[in-house]
């Protein structure tokens, strides 16, 4: 009985249009048909389109491990490490060398101008230099991954180059 | 959801003309539509509050009147339509004299189930012809879904293209420290939560049968690259190797996804089976290489590169050779995306200090700028290829809206608080 409404319903709306038949003539209550061109089911009360929830539950982010000064600024759409960060890298890397089963991330930022997968793109060339700088002076490169947030976490938010100046960073975070 | 077409009406002769008593109250628009500029060819219809809908949840009129506004192809007229429905016989002089040259006449009823029965009845005012009409047996939770099913069938009938208002789209809002990605009807509304974290989510892409959305989601403190079926909620990771994984974008086969790597350091392009595996390097360059999508046909791949020295957009084929620079224009050219027709690229250009769409006709490489506003991003084309939709910030919120390609007709979505970001048209969904 399904299917012969099924075929009836599809037969209407195939060939339906043409027809002068009254509205009124055209069965209404037509509960035994069921997804005759729908997504999904219905007559269940189970949308069409119905979307799973996933909730991330606050995870086991770990936090650093202080180490003194770890953040390195870089200009507007430079990569370049600046000479008077050049301390802070020494320090650095001196400090992680002695912890050598600690992994080390270098997280690359940017400012909020631009695109999010570019920016993205930015903070990489970000964290490698510095990743790179690191190495140079010793650090294991198996130890370290530069990784980047692009412009999703800004650590001054705001417009303006006052914030922005503080956005362009690496840091270096040992785990 | 059940529907079926409705015979047409009986030869206009034979039937009395319906009297009409009343001016049918201007409907208030749900969103704000910006129009502007001349000379535009628009349909002008009337459509009437369907007849029993205020027992539902929703102004089935208001959300057809909203969608067929936003396409920039129909302008609504007030005219005398009280009490009417797909049954009635309208008085068509009465709406020509009004302006009105296309009508839509309705109804929402309640089945013994429970469900709601919506039917509606379309004319051709100006030849006074019955254009036929549908009926729908659904769900309340469907009725929005029916409201836009009548709009495509509205949009296809007087424009001859496919309506794209029962598709889907995804977006990302953040609200204090809380990032959703959402799932809605194409207007914004009926938003349902797929994803909600605590870290960032970015670059959201439907997969072609629009069941999945790959996506970035920095949950790791890192960027990865999941693939999320909407319906189940199951996620795979697809991308999770060292350094950053970003930027998911599905073959047209929905088999394959390009994303960018750096786990081989720098930023680079590779293919990866949808299903998960080892990645294949697509190419190798000492510059930024990102922001990946395939064309239509899947023969090519149009990216970012930085190679020239600025971001600018490149063309290859799909296995990585004959590469070839497609912007000349402006020092930074980014997320390209391409209309499912093959004429248009939708991308993002510096101009000045504001960052704008850009519309590039692919035949001929003529460039339109679509947009007034500052600090858009994340262009992506309605499946039927006669919208684009992006982010952008208005009065200091991020925000969605919707242009059409001439950029003359400009709408808002609602639906959500907060900042609203990250948007990606889904495909048309197989009926």
């Amino acid at each position: 009985m399904t299917k012969f409404f099924l075929g009836l319903c599809l037969t209407v709306f195939l060939f339906g249009c043409g027809t002068s038949v009254p509205l009124s003539d055209v069965p209404v209550t037509d509960g035994s048909v069921k997804g005759v061109a729908g997504a999904g089911q219905d007559g269940t009360g189970t949308a069409v389109n119905s979307v799973a929830q996933v909730d991330l539950s606050k995870g086991s982010l770990q936090a650093s491990m202080a180490s003194g000064p770890n953040v390195v600024y870089f200009d507007y759409d430079s990569y370049v490490i600046k000479p008077e960060y050049q301390s802070i890298i020494s320090a650095q890397a001196r400090f992680i060398k002695g912890q050598p089963s600690r992994k080390v991330a270098i997280e690359g930022h940017t400012d909020e101008t631009g695109g999010r997968e570019y920016n993205l793109s930015l903070g990489q060339k970000r964290a490698e230099a510095v990743a790179s700088a690191l190495s140079i002076l010793g650090v294991p490169q198996n130890q370290m991954e530069a990784v980047s947030f692009g412009k999703e976490k800004p650590a001054v938010v705001g417009a303006g180059e006052a914030a922005y100046s503080k956005n362009r960073r690496a840091e270096i975070r040992i785990q | 959801m059940a529907f079926r077409s409705l015979p047409r009406l009986s030869d206009l002769a034979t039937v009395f003309w319906a009297w009409l008593l009343f001016f049918a109250m201007p409907v208030q628009a749900q969103f704000r539509v910006d129009v502007s500029g001349i000379g535009l060819t628009q349909v002008p219809i009337s459509i009437a509050t369907f007849r029993g809908q205020s027992a539902s949840n929703q102004k089935i009129s208001e959300i057809v009147q909203a969608d067929l506004e936003r396409s920039g192809q129909f302008r609504a007229v007030s005219a005398p339509l009280a009490a009417m429905d797909e049954l009635s016989i309208p008085n068509l002089s009465g709406l020509r004299q009004a302006g009105s040259d296309s009508l839509v006449l309705g109804s929402v009823s309640t089945l013994g189930d429970g469900r709601f029965d919506v039917r509606f009845r379309l004319w051709d005012v100006v030849k006074g012809q019955d254009l036929g009409g549908q009926s729908y047996a659904v769900s309340a939770t469907d009725l929005r879904l029916a409201a836009h099913r009548i709009s495509d069938y509205v949009y296809e009938k007087l424009t001859g293209d496919k309506g794209i208002f029962s598709t889907r789209i995804s977006y990302v809002t953040k609200v204090a420290a809380r990032y959703r990605l959402w799932v809605s009807d194409s207007d914004g509304e009926n938003a349902q939560a797929a994803l909600s974290s605590s870290e960032p989510i970015i670059s959201p892409a439907w997969s072609p049968d629009g069941s999945q959305l790959a996506y970035v989601s920095f949950e790791s403190r890192k960027p990865v690259v999941y693939v999320h079926n909407v319906s189940t909620g199951r996620r795979q990771l697809i991308a999770n190797f060292k350094g950053s994984n970003s930027a998911p974008a599905w073959s047209p086969d929905g088999k394959t996804l390009a994303v960018t790597l750096s786990r081989e350091g720098g930023t680079q392009l590779f293919l990866v089976n949808a299903l998960g595996g080892e990645p294949r390097r697509l190419i190798q360059s000492g510059s930024i290489d990102t922001e990946p999508v395939f064309s239509p046909d899947g023969q090519r791949i149009y990216f970012v590169s930085d190679r020239g020295g600025a971001p600018q957009i490149y063309r290859m084929s799909s296995t990585g050779s004959a590469i070839e620079r497609i912007t000349f224009t402006g020092t930074y050219n980014i997320s390209p995306a391409l209309s499912q027709d093959g004429r248009w690229m939708a991308y993002i250009s510096r101009v000045g200090g504001a960052f704008k769409v850009h519309l590039m006709e692919l035949g001929t490489g003529t460039v339109r700028e679509l947009t007034t506003s500052t600090a858009d991003e994340s262009p992506s084309f309605a499946p039927n290829s006669k919208l684009v939709m992006y982010a952008t910030q208005d009065q200091g919120r991020e925000a969605l809206m919707t242009s059409t390609l001439d950029g003359k007709v400009k709408a808002r979505l609602s639906g959500q608080s907060g900042d609203i970001r990250e948007p990606d048209w889904g495909p048309f969904l197989k009926p």
